[in-house]
């Protein structure tokens, strides 16, 4: 298939998700705020903001809070155009409207490289933000929303202000243009001033101001400020309600034992000794929704009757199609796809056949990443209450209006008879954009008409089931000319699909031939050579595969910068010069990997390495979710071949720094995440069973393992971009390679381990 | 019904004695700070003071507890609850905050231990607290910080 005809229908099967979503008849996002609740003396001017008489600015945050400190970053540059006072500001969830859809994901999901401009691309893309205006949906992932809000949030501060400076100039008799406004007070040359508590009642009465004049980055106040993250207080003194803290009236909890084999359902049960236990009211069966597996649950009063009386469940399974599937397996039938088929290309350019017949060198790797679950530390739960007909949820999850149908297809009512109140989560990583617990909870719910019932997974169930970072395997052939030049790279990588098969979850959407994911990290990334030819095979297996921080960055990066590593040793250059050399082009990506070489000392001499021990640099540069980041990581590796990461420098590259503090923190969180997928991350299959299950058989980095970090971030004022994935992908690779550069040994496979020392 | 001493007030539940601390703080008295992250004691998301000795809540059985102070983050208090309080904010440590209090909880015992601790004893003082955000630098930034709040290294 041509690539157009491709992409064009890939938008076609897209605008079919619109089928059954509320359709958003106006162009601008700006909204009128009419759905906005309202307390006493408060007035929302538009679907964003609203202010209260007692001088208190409230922003309506359609994103969820997951850590990545998007209320903070969203809410200041709100703020900002809006001239609030920063100390007044506060956050309330919003409601489920269409302007809150999220447009930016869907057009980053399209399969083109980030340097493609072409008029292909362009009509692709405006095509593609017309239909999601009115068929996307809310949702907080793929590093998108500073990305997605930056301008509705400015023009809805804007717009707010110029409604305040309206009513004043009104009530004053003033022109406009002769008000100024400062941390939420508005003054007139004459000497007038008022608050904007003292002029909300009137400004709720201006004409809604569509298309306000908006700041130059010059006359930012809170825009670039490293301010503190709003929520913190509360979240030291527990008084944070995460989803697994919503308490309500008459509560109860429920507790699922699910099949051991993922997609495996309930054949028969017994829930008489369960039944006979203290506390327990039902025990019913649940089918695996949204992707999910069944099983058994167990509803009581108090979530540790229902924990307890569920292992008395006793179940008779049906395996389902998984149970003779080992990851083992996979692994060798993903290397056989690449023995036999050449898969997708993304991305072709010049001719590597000839590049590769005319090389004076050439370099072959095949390297290797396993599946990897999400281990966010607030296990799975949910919230529901069936009652009249109608549904409340009460959920830590990415995506409100995807849960809102699940929870209906599972009642079996109308997805306008179910609410979804967002909680903030106890960390996501991707795993909450799957909806498998909101179905399963809203179907446990239902045993129990009028009651509230919260379902918690065990920590055992949460590892088990989940939707895994794909495990994937690539190959590459390099061609160096006699000078140690580029010249040409083949790379063919193959594993299953992630956004096929959620799409298929989420709406029951089979066969939609758009997966950027699979083959992203790899065809994206900027290194100019005169021939390459970037492919992915899907290969389709019945593991559930979902969106893992990052989603196919976090592979594709490890294998194709540290395979570049080794065109670069093989060409017998510096890693860094050699990269500089094919970023002849592009100046961004060349001054991250330049200050990030500076601020590692780079081209300083090392001191020695403490006695019995080496030590190594490698470095690693990334571009994701429209940043760029590049990391040098130093590795001190003992006699026994045990190592300790000891340093990692990174620098990133996000467009316009809304917030420097929020950013370290990604960074700082991104590099420790990556390090635990490096390091320690593998789940393993058998027989169709997970056999991870805790943190203790699936390990994490903890705080003896934390190395030093150092981290600049690029002055800018572009668009900003995505901060809270692109600080993951490079940090396997440095890793890699700078155990390379300290013991010779090059590990093509995740997660890091070093061959034994020979005596 | 068992009586326990919580947060410096007798308090009686009616939980089981096999019940988990965890769950009896967060079941039955919906004290919601301790938060459930493992069941196994390996993550420390549920850290208490039980006597002032930072435990696992999640295996602590409700019938251990007997006499014993249990102290949930919603009553820590002191100087050294307070002085962490202030850093955390300071250094801006939270990211989801989930594990947060957990950590802090270990936190405020580790300083009244050891008033001055290392990078090495943080950490292990902080390896039983799993953040998976990856907070680590700043945790061990703001202990640093509130233990010179506490006793200002003379200069």
């Amino acid at each position: 298939m041509k690539r157009r005809t491709f992409v064009l229908r890939s938008v076609l099967a897209v605008g079919a998700l619109g089928i059954g979503w509320s359709v958003l008849p106006a162009r601008s996002r700006l909204g009128d705020g009419d759905d906005i609740p309202e307390d006493a003396g408060e007035k929302a001017l538009n679907g964003w903001v609203k202010i209260g008489a007692d001088n208190h600015v409230t922003v309506i945050m359609s994103k969820s809070e997951m850590g990545q400190g998007i209320h903070t970053g969203l809410a200041m540059i709100l703020a900002d155009e809006l001239d609030a006072d920063w100390s007044q500001v506060r956050i309330e969830m919003s409601p489920m409207n269409a302007i809150y859809n999220n447009i930016v994901t869907v057009i980053d999901g399209l399969p083109f490289r980030p340097d493609d401009h072409g008029l292909v691309q362009r009509t692709v893309a405006w095509l593609t933000a017309k239909t999601m205006r009115e068929a996307g949906l809310m949702m907080t992932g793929g590093s998108s929303s500073m990305k997605d809000l930056w301008l509705p949030m400015r023009q809805a501060g804007a717009s707010a202000r110029a409604m305040l400076v309206g009513a004043a100039a009104a009530e004053w008799k003033v022109p406009a243009s002769e008000i100024t406004v400062d941390a939420g007070t508005l003054r007139h040359t004459s000497g007038k001033s008022a608050t904007f508590g003292q002029l909300i009642a009137a400004a709720a009465n201006q004409p809604l101001m569509k298309d306000p004049p908006l700041k130059t980055p010059a006359q930012f106040r809170i825009i670039g400020t490293p301010a503190k993250r709003l929520e913190s207080e509360e979240k030291q003194a527990g008084t944070t309600t995460y989803g697994i803290d919503v308490v309500l009236p008459g509560m109860l909890y429920a507790s699922v034992v699910m099949c051991p084999t993922l997609g495996g359902t309930v054949q028969s049960f017994s829930g008489k000794a369960a039944l006979a236990m203290p506390g327990v009211k039902h025990v019913i069966s649940v089918a695996g929704y949204n992707g999910g597996t069944g099983g058994v649950a167990v509803i009581a009063d108090t979530p540790f009757h229902a924990m307890t009386a569920v292992k008395a469940v006793t179940v008779t399974w049906d395996h389902g199609a998984m149970a003779s599937v080992s990851s083992a397996q996979i692994m060798t039938q993903l290397a056989s796809a690449l023995d036999t088929q050449t898969g997708h290309a993304y991305y072709s350019h010049g001719n590597i056949d000839d590049a590769l017949t005319s090389a004076a060198k050439t370099v072959t790797a095949e390297y290797r990443a396993p599946y990897l679950a999400h281990a966010a530390i607030e296990p799975i739960n949910c919230t529901v209450q069936v009652k009249d007909g109608r549904a409340t949820v009460w959920a830590s999850t990415q995506v409100p209006g995807v849960a809102r149908h699940a929870a209906a297809k599972a009642l079996g009512i109308s997805t306008d008879h179910v609410d979804v109140k967002v909680q903030f989560l106890g960390g996501a990583f991707g795993r909450r954009l799957d909806v498998d617990f909101i179905g399963q909870a809203a179907a446990i719910a239902k045993a129990a008409p009028g009651v509230p019932v919260q379902t918690i997974w065990s920590r055992e169930e949460d590892t088990r089931h989940d939707f895994y970072r794909p495990a994937t395997v690539a190959r590459f052939t390099a061609a160096l000319d006699a000078t140690g030049v580029l010249i040409g790279l083949r790379n063919t990588s193959a594993g299953q699909a992630i956004v096929s098969n959620a799409l298929d979850r989420y709406f029951a959407l089979p066969g939609l031939p758009l997966d950027k994911t699979a083959s992203e990290g790899a065809f994206d990334q900027p290194y100019e050579y005169p021939a390459a030819r970037i492919a992915h095979q899907t290969v389709t297996l019945p593991v559930p595969v979902g969106f893992w921080r990052a989603v196919g960055h976090s592979h594709q990066a490890f294998f194709t910068e540290a395979f570049l590593d080794e065109v670069a040793h093989a060409a017998g250059k510096d890693p860094v010069a050699f990269r500089l050399a094919l970023l002849a082009h592009h100046p961004r990506h060349a001054r991250v990997l330049t200050r990030v070489a500076e601020l590692s000392a780079w081209n300083a001499p090392r001191p020695a390495a403490p006695a019995g021990t080496r030590v190594g640099r490698g470095v690693a540069l990334h571009e994701s979710f429209g940043s760029v980041v590049a990391h040098v990581a130093e590795v001190s590796v003992n006699a026994d071949n045990t190592f300790r990461v000891t340093r990692i420098t990174g620098v990133i590259d996000c467009g316009t720094p809304v917030n420097p503090n929020l950013i370290r923190q990604q960074m700082e969180g991104g590099i420790i995440f990556g390090m635990s997928a490096a390091l320690h991350g593998e789940i393993t299959i058998e027989n169709g069973q997970v056999t991870q299950a805790n943190y203790n058989d699936y390990p994490v980095v903890r705080m003896p393992d934390t190395p030093v970090i150092a981290v600049d971030i690029i002055p800018s004022t572009e668009h900003p971009q995505g901060v809270g994935e692109p600080p993951l992908p490079p940090v396997a690779p440095a890793i890699a390679n700078a155990l390379f550069a300290a013991t010779g040994q090059r590990v093509r496979t995740l997660p890091l381990r070093l061959s034994p020392a020979s005596a | 019904m068992t009586t326990m001493l919580l947060n410096g007030n007798p308090v009686t539940v009616s939980a089981e004695p096999d019940t988990p601390l965890l769950w009896v703080l967060r079941g039955e008295l919906h004290l919601t700070g301790t938060k459930f992250g493992c069941g196994i004691a390996a993550c420390g998301a549920c850290t208490v003071h039980l006597d002032g000795q930072p435990i696992r809540s999640c295996v602590t059985p409700l019938s251990a507890v007997g006499a014993k102070a249990v102290t949930t983050v919603e009553g820590l208090s002191g100087s050294e609850a307070g002085a962490l309080s202030a850093a955390w904010l300071e250094v801006d440590v939270v990211q989801c905050g989930y594990c947060q209090t957990g950590q802090l909880m270990s936190a405020c015992a580790l300083l009244r231990a050891t008033p001055k601790p290392s990078d090495q004893e943080i950490d292990v003082a902080m390896s039983g607290n799993i953040c998976r955000c990856g907070t680590y630098p700043r945790v061990r930034a703001a202990i640093h910080a509130a233990a010179e709040t506490l006793a200002p290294t003379q200069k």
